[in-house]
């Protein structure tokens, strides 16, 4: 079963045989490293560029400008800050231009904790970004959706950040279309021998998924969890620990998968059913994307109870594993939230 | 661009100057008599950037000529075929303005079709931008122009349009274009800068320049077409400086006066006298037209936030 890592190399190969796509590209995005998550090993459009954040999205612009769609990568999503005024002009620029100038671009990047990565390298970024017009914030959390999703983005037309929990990167996933039993061996470059390698593509079936369409994970009619990224997994452990009697059939896992374009319509509809509303995500609790989300779910079906479970606003995510569990939602606090929400 | 001999061709650039210059002229009245909150332009860098506008392959996509200007740029525009009653609509708010459908400062221009890129108020933005679109035109003969102020090589995206369009083995073909005044809003060049010139830094990267008079037609024409000839032909990029002034100041924010201490190219050229009246009075009249225009309003502002979807592949399965 593919990982998130193996399913974007192959959405990008797909991407530069049959969609157009000429330019993948950041910092140690080419041979012989492709990407510091591998996400990029083996694909022909891969190069690398300066450590130039700015110059990554500025090139992706001008590419876009050409009409052209890329896939640049900034190689930890903490490292995007120095380009913000950018993506706001970029995420503008069809608006500003009537129209004449759409930016179709893919900006790929690893986001969240969950892997000890210290101040600089577990940052979740998707707040900031949803505060910058005109851009559509992706965020998979499974190797189909990965997949799927990456396609999507590429073929959208307009400017995609496409977000990567990061500690999924290498998890066993789901299965792919076509994909052989041997994936790992004919696309993962061995790590003593990089440079003469070349990768066995194999013929999987190309599919896509639609931005704004939250995926349900397990179905219930009594609390509705909404969540996305790497705490989708962190939920599925925590509803583990719970006895199975007690959430069978009662609790209703969203993965949102975007939240530009957001499928609210998919939220109150569950909302409606359940009547209890619990957000899970990582990003800091200060002006968080799912502060946004009870607004505009409390607007179309106020639930009994709602609340939104998020990281600390700490300047940061310490080192230590005990630092990253104090500052962002751990199985153990999800656990007890969702057995607090659900009524005996 | 069509064949023309040199004369038509050098009346046909002084002719834009001095168009581009009554057009300035009424812009900034348009601001103060109070119908348009803001003007900034382009008064004194006429002569070179006319000059420029000339020698632009214009036309849609990357074999032709693609423009990265700034918002002193609109005689380079101008001289590429846009039209005065445009950049009017744009500074009055219409629904008709084409570059910005009522949305954008005076002079931030765009045309799609004929590869000028949109000006940002943010400078210095077109120099990373530039890194796209000479890219796109690697296997092509067009080229990038970009286009930007002395006050914009402050920022560190400069570094990167030099670095990044001299990396060993793949060099970019842009046109590198610093219209110096020697001064960024209100702080003198000399205070700023440790080298008298901007393209000594250029130099320090491998990239071939030159410094030109920015307000001798004949000069800028010379220097221009053998920069455009250089980046065409070597596909590598070429800097080139151009002394100019600045009439009005920074902006409408500073008074938008006529600084009697910079210099004018236009009174380096004898022209008909008639032609500034001709062209006042055409000004006049579509100032009068673009009023009756509707204004943009809060439904126009809903439109054009997403461009569309690329053509899916038939052969595309699609999941929910």
């Amino acid at each position: 079963m593919a990982t998130i890592a193996q399913a974007i190399r192959l959405a990008l190969h797909y991407a530069e045989r049959e969609l157009g796509v000429k330019n993948i590209f950041g910092q140690d995005v080419g041979p012989p490293l492709g990407g510091a998550f591998t996400m990029t090993q083996g694909l022909d459009s891969a190069w690398n560029t300066p450590l130039d954040e700015r110059g990554i999205v500025g090139t992706a612009a001008g590419l876009a400008m050409m009409g052209q769609t890329s896939v640049c990568e900034i190689q930890f999503g903490d490292y995007i800050f120095n380009s913000i005024d950018l993506l706001r002009l970029i995420g503008t620029t069809c608006w500003s231009t009537r129209g004449q100038f759409p930016m179709p671009m893919v900006l790929m990047t690893p986001v969240g904790a969950g892997n000890r990565g210290g101040i600089y390298h577990s940052h979740s970024i998707e707040s900031i970004l949803s505060h910058l017009p005109g851009w559509k914030i992706v965020i998979p959390s499974s190797s189909r959706d990965a997949y799927g999703l990456m396609i999507s983005s590429i073929l959208d037309g307009n400017p995609v950040a496409y977000l990567i929990p990061k500690a999924l990167s290498f998890c066993p996933g789901e299965l792919l279309d076509g994909e052989p039993d041997d994936l790992k061996k004919r696309i993962n470059a061995p790590l003593d021998g990089r440079s003469n390698w070349t990768p066995d593509w194999p013929a999987c079936d190309p599919f896509s998924i639609p931005l704004g369409k939250l995926r349900i994970r397990t179905a219930g009619d009594t609390l509705t969890l909404a969540s996305y990224g790497r705490m989708i997994q962190v939920i599925e452990m925590a509803l583990q620990k719970i006895p199975q009697d007690r959430i069978r059939d009662r609790v209703e896992l969203l993965d949102l998968r975007t939240l530009v374009p957001l499928d609210l319509e998919g939220i109150v509809t569950s909302v409606r059913k359940t009547g209890r509303l619990l957000i899970v995500n990582e990003d800091s609790e200060q002006t968080n994307f799912g502060e946004h989300l009870l607004r505009k779910v409390r607007e179309k079906a106020p639930p009994h109870v709602a609340t939104l479970l998020a990281a600390r606003h700490l300047p940061g995510i310490g080192l230590s594993q005990q630092l990253e569990d104090y500052t962002v939602p751990t199985v153990e606090q999800v656990q007890r939230q969702i057995e607090k929400m659900l009524p005996s | 661009m069509p064949t023309m001999n040199p004369t038509d061709l050098r009346q046909r650039i002084v002719r834009n100057m001095v168009e581009s210059r009554c057009l300035d002229e009424q812009l900034i009245l348009l601001q103060r008599h109070g119908l348009s909150p803001f003007w900034t332009g382009g008064p004194g860098e006429e002569a070179f950037n006319s000059s420029l506008g000339a020698l632009l392959r214009v036309g849609r996509g990357p074999e032709f000529d693609f423009l990265l200007p700034h918002y002193r740029s609109s005689a380079i525009a101008l001289m590429a075929g846009e039209k005065s009653i445009d950049f009017i609509r744009q500074m009055l708010g219409r629904q008709s303005d084409p570059y910005s459908y009522g949305r954008n400062f005076a002079n931030h221009f765009c045309n799609a079709e004929r590869n000028l890129g949109p000006v940002s108020s943010p400078v210095n933005s077109q120099f990373v931008f530039g890194l796209g679109t000479a890219r796109a035109q690697l296997n092509s003969s067009g080229i990038t122009v970009v286009v930007a102020g002395d006050a914009s090589t402050h920022q560190g995206d400069f570094a990167s349009l030099l670095l990044w369009s001299t990396r060993p083995h793949n060099p970019l073909p842009i046109l590198i274009v610093i219209t110096n005044n020697r001064i960024g809003i209100s702080t003198p060049y000399e205070t700023q800068h440790a080298r008298p010139h901007i393209v000594d830094r250029a130099q320090a990267f491998g990239i071939e320049t030159a410094m030109v008079d920015g307000l001798s037609v004949d000069e800028c024409t010379n220097a221009l077409k053998h920069a455009f000839d250089y980046v065409r032909t070597e596909r590598r990029p070429y800097f080139l400086e151009a002394s100019v002034t600045r009439l009005f100041g920074h902006s409408s924010a500073s008074g938008a006066k006529r600084d009697p201490s910079a210099e004018d190219p236009l009174d380096r050229e004898s022209y008909p006298s008639h032609w500034r009246m001709e062209i006042q009075e055409r000004l006049q009249q579509e100032v009068e037209q673009v009023k009756l225009e509707p204004p943009a309003d809060g439904i126009s502002a809903e439109s054009y936030v997403w461009g569309s979807s690329r053509q899916w592949p038939q052969s595309l399965k699609q999941y929910d």
